[in-house]
Parts: structure tokens; C-alpha cells; sequence
């Protein structure tokens, strides 16, 4: 790769150890890649993947206090994803004692070292949904990032236009730090080509998180540009359009590795470039009714009964917007009103980022999800689902990613709905 | 009989262990999870998903896999892993390495005093001829032994 003088000297350790080590680190890693060059960090802002104090991840907390000790610190102001508890969550007394005395016991002292290395704010920059308006974390397009978070990677990516790699946790930091990243893969126009072509033939509109979820096992890290899709979802990216595709790249992402798609008509390099997006020899995949069918038929079922009752519900993963929550508020008081029923027959969480939380409250949809027995949390319910005695609990989702990475059982949104009210075994 | 592979070396080294072979994608944060927050010294699988490698001991291992796979935080915990001892003497890639396997294998390098060679491209034969419990020579320039 070749470096500039500035970060040459950086490397040769003019300014330090531990910037030399953190350049080390990311010019072995654009060369893996084949990079070539550095180019600079444009975003604003930074997002961090890691959340979670791990108590036995002590590589990673001693390295934040080598980063510290030596004043190494993140150029821009970051986010970072949700944090692990929530104690109006529903849980057990022994679930508690895992979580905070095995699991995420360096929680407070993590955040501390995420304050002093960058963290915007230990209020309101929690959440894997860090684009959203009210969070603040919203790239420009051609923005260049360095992100890890694989949901918020393929939405900035596909939906907002800007440039990011599928990295890996700290990773993501030291790009941050630098302010620099190797250029290679979806920071380059090359590697943004769609080497898949989707035909969407399919009689209603998909469900994202199946849709997602098809097109992810079948392209996984690859680049696919989707057509058809636009005949449902218009040629806007309004609010509604924004929330389908949040969920439908974040099942992409966990059930592949997708870090980037294009929609005929709605994204914007697909509105500005057509089909001159799609790479030569790209391969096609039609997905009609029967193929969404098939995908969701061979959804292993984990639970040890697979007819077991339902003990919890999680709706959010990624995070709800406003109007999502807005949305299920009303769509669960309908049905609760139908079927005669006053609170929901399932403890159900829905997650969304506190920032998002505070417009929330006080609105009448807040205190309808009250009344009807609702949480409403700013949790990750997969690092909630991490702890083993949740793994082991017949938990109930609309989220295609926590279905992948835990335990938890996938319901279309109307399944869930119904089961949320009614309850009873599977 | 030897057979002979030429990959390329992410991160370079000499490594000889057994080999334990997983054919399906390697989910570095399932796998490790439990061996991590129960202290197993010896890492035993924990991803009930990958059914060549659940319940195996990772430690000191010459770790055949086409990629990984799973949360974004995989480097991070291939990173841990290896700073508490508790990597494998190796990793041999199939394919191309993916990103999340090549930050945690570039962090283990620069960070720790660990040594896990790491060599990708071995190509589709390599997982095909590898069997579990095989002894694995990894060479400095990539060129790996399977007997």
C-alpha cells in the first residue's frame, strides 16, 4: 500500500507506540485487501459495534486503556450500538445474577473508556440505529465511514449512498482514530457493482425480513442489485420505504454478508445509474411467492420444544423508528380490541433508541402500548439473548438477524401480532 | 502420503497441529461464546449450527474453514480468544479470507504476543482432502502439509 509521508511517520512510530501499533493494524489490513491507498473518513461521525462490557473480554478493555494512557483518541464524536441491559425487561433473579456478575460485568467501567475515547453521548448514543433523525448519526451521501455494525453498514451503504466496509469491531475505532481507512471493496466504484441481479416476481408485497433474509443466503457478501421491489415500495424513500429496507438489509446482512444492495428505482446510485450498476456476467435469482415460502420453511426450529409456550416477544432488531412503534401501537390495539382481550397474552418488548424513546413518551401511542402491557426498551435483545438461560427460553420474534445469531423463533409481523394476543403454545 | 497446498499468508508463521475441519461457514462469536463466559481453557465449540465443530476443543488446532461468519464483532472475539490463550495454532482458509476473520487474526498479530498463523486461499481441494485429527505443517510462505 502505498502511504503518505504524514502516514508513514505515523507507521514508523513518530507519534507514538500505540498509533504505530493502530496503523500497523489497519495498513496489514488494506493489504489483505488489496488496498492500495488510504482515503480519509469524510462522515461526520464514527459508530462503534461493541456495546458490551464482556467481563472476560480483557484484551479488549486493556487495549482501550493503552489507547487512553496514550491519548489515542477517535477524531469524531461516535455512537455505538445498544446496550446489553435494561432492567425494565422482563428477566429472572438468575438470569440477573448471569448478566451482571458472569456476562457484562466491565459494563459501567467500559463505558467510561468509551467516553474517553469518543462516545457523543452515554445518554442518547446507544443504538444500532444510529441513522435515524433523532438519533443524529445520519452520513451524507459518498460520505466515506468506519463503521462495523452490519445492519447500519448495509443501510448507510444502499440507502444514504455513503461508503463503508463490512469491518469488524475495533476495527471500526481505529479508522476513527486515524481518520483514515484502507480504500478496497465497497469503498471503491468497482466494488460497488451488483454481481446479482434479483427479479422480485411476487404477487403482494414481501415481507422484508424473508425477502432479506432469501436474498442474503443466496448472494452472501456479494453485491445485489434488486428489481421489481420498487412496484411495491414507489419510487420514493419515504419514512415507510426507509423502515422496509432498515429490516430488509439487516436480515441481509446476519443471513448472509451483504454490506450493500441496490433497488431498481428507489436507492440512489440504482435511481442515478441503472443498470449500468450491474457487472458483467452477474448472475440471476427470481424470487416469486413459492421461493419466499420455501426460505421460511427452512428456518431451523432450536427450541428443545418446539411446541413450547412463548415467554417472550421481541419486536425491534434492528431498533423501531418513531413511526414503526407508532405503527405497532395501533396495529396491537386493534387487535387486542378484536379479540376482546386487555393486555397482551405474551410479555413483549419492543426496542427502539432512547432518543427515539424520548419523543415517544407522551404521545398517545406510548400510553396505549402502556395499557397494554408493553415494554418499551432501548435493550440489544441479541446481546439480551446471549445470556444461556435466555437461549434456553422459548422466546418469539419478527427479526430475521436475532433468529439467525439466537435462539429465537421467526413470525411474519401478522403472525406475531396474532400470537402476542392470543398466546398459547406454538 | 503428504499432499501438498499453496495459500497465501495473511499473517505469516510456522504452525504443525491437528487438524479440525469445519466445512460450513465458522461463526466466530457462537463458537467461542460459552468457552469465553465459563472460562474452558480448552474451548470447546459452542455453535450448536456447526455440527463438525460442536463440542470440540478449538485450542491449538490447525482451524480449516472456508470463511467465518455471524456478528461483526467476530474479530473482536478471535482477538480475546487469542489473548487468553485460547486460539488455535492456526487458521486455514479455503477462500479469500473474510473481513471479520482478517481483523481478528491482524489484532491478534499486532496486539498480543500470540502466534496464529493465518493462510487464506487454499482453494476448495484443501477442505475436501483435510480431515479432522490430520497433522497440519504450515510453512512462513503459505504452503501448507497435510498428513
Amino acid at each position: 500500500m502505498r502511504l503518505t509521508p504524514e502516514q508513514q511517520a505515523i507507521l514508523d512510530g513518530e507519534q507514538g507506540e500505540v498509533l504505530a501499533k493502530v496503523m500497523k493494524t489497519m495498513v496489514m489490513y488494506g493489504d489483505t485487501f488489496g488496498a492500495e491507498e488510504m482515503v480519509e473518513v469524510t462522515g461526520e461521525k464514527g459508530h462503534l459495534v461493541t456495546s458490551f462490557g464482556f467481563g472476560v473480554m480483557t484484551a479488549m478493555f486493556d487495549l482501550m486503556d493503552q489507547l487512553i494512557e496514550a491519548g489515542v483518541v477517535s477524531k469524531q464524536p461516535f455512537t455505538v450500538d445498544p446496550r446489553p441491559m435494561d432492567k425494565n425487561v422482563p428477566s429472572n433473579p438468575i438470569m440477573d445474577l448471569i448478566t451482571k456478575k458472569f456476562m457484562y460485568t466491565k459494563q459501567a467501567s467500559y463505558e467510561e473508556q468509551l467516553a474517553a475515547v469518543g462516545l457523543e453521548s452515554k445518554e442518547t448514543g446507544f443504538t444500532c440505529a444510529c441513522y435515524f433523525d433523532e438519533v443524529g448519526n445520519t452520513p451524507k451521501k459518498g460520505d466515506i465511514l468506519s463503521w462495523a455494525e452490519s445492519s447500519a453498514v448495509v443501510y448507510a451503504n444502499s440507502v444514504l449512498g455513503a461508503r463503508c466496509n463490512r469491518n469488524s469491531g475495533i476495527i471500526d475505532l481505529f479508522g476513527s482514530i486515524l481518520g483514515f481507512v484502507p480504500k478496497f471493496g465497497l469503498l471503491t466504484d468497482e466494488g460497488r457493482k451488483a454481481t446479482w441481479v434479483i427479479d422480485i416476481q411476487t404477487s403482494k408485497k414481501p415481507e422484508a425480513q424473508v425477502l432479506g433474509s432469501a436474498i442474503g443466503m443466496k448472494v452472501m457478501e456479494e453485491v445485489p442489485y434488486v428489481r421489481g421491489l420498487d412496484l411495491f415500495l414507489g419510487d420514493e424513500l419515504n419514512q415507510s420505504a426507509k423502515d422496509y429496507l432498515k429490516d430488509f438489509g439487516a436480515a441481509s446482512a446476519s443471513n448472509g454478508a451483504v454490506g450493500l444492495y441496490h433497488i431498481a428505482g428507489l436507492t440512489p446510485e440504482a435511481v442515478e445509474q441503472g443498470e449500468a450498476l450491474i457487472a458483467e456476467g452477474a448472475k440471476t435469482y427470481v424470487i416469486d411467492d413459492a421461493e419466499l415460502e420455501r426460505i421460511e420453511k427452512n428456518y431451523p426450529i432450536i427450541w428443545k420444544d418446539p411446541n413450547a409456550t412463548p415467554k417472550l416477544a421481541f419486536i425491534g432488531c434492528p431498533h423501531l423508528s418513531l413511526e414503526q412503534l407508532k405503527d405497532w401501537a395501533h396495529r396491537l390495539d386493534d387487535a387486542l380490541t378484536a379479540a376482546g382481550k386487555k393486555k397482551v397474552a405474551v410479555p413483549t418488548v419492543m426496542t427502539t433508541p432512547e432518543a427515539v424513546l424520548r419523543q415517544f413518551n407522551g404521545t398517545p401511542e406510548a400510553a396505549i402500548l402502556k395499557a397494554r402491557g408493553v415494554v418499551v426498551s432501548y435493550i440489544c435483545p441479541l446481546m439480551y439473548m446471549n445470556n444461556p438461560l435466555a437461549g434456553k427460553m422459548p422466546v418469539i420474534t419478527n427479526s430475521n438477524k436475532l433468529r439467525t445469531y439466537t435462539s429465537a423463533r421467526y413470525f411474519r409481523d401478522e403472525q406475531l401480532l396474532d400470537r402476542i394476543v392470543k398466546g398459547g403454545a406454538c | 502420503m503428504a499432499k501438498v497446498f499453496k495459500g497465501r499468508p495473511v499473517v505469516p508463521g510456522k504452525a504443525t497441529a491437528k487438524a479440525l475441519v469445519s466445512h460450513g461457514g465458522f461463526n466466530t462469536l457462537a463458537s467461542y461464546q460459552k468457552s469465553l463466559l465459563f472460562g474452558d481453557k480448552t474451548a470447546k465449540c459452542s455453535d450448536q449450527n456447526n455440527p463438525d465443530l460442536y463440542g470440540q476443543p478449538m485450542v491449538g488446532t490447525a482451524l480449516c474453514l472456508p470463511q467465518t461468519i455471524g456478528s461483526t464483532t467476530g474479530g473482536l472475539v478471535l482477538f480475546s480468544a487469542t489473548a487468553m490463550g485460547r486460539q488455535p495454532a492456526c487458521l486455514l482458509f479455503s477462500e479469500p479470507i473474510d473481513s471479520l476473520a482478517a481483523a481478528g487474526a491482524i489484532l491478534s498479530e499486532v496486539w498480543t504476543d500470540a502466534s496464529m498463523p493465518t493462510v487464506d486461499s487454499l482453494g476448495a481441494e484443501f477442505l475436501d482432502y483435510v480431515q479432522t485429527g490430520m497433522t497440519v505443517t504450515v510453512d512462513e510462505d503459505g504452503t501448507v502439509t497435510v498428513e
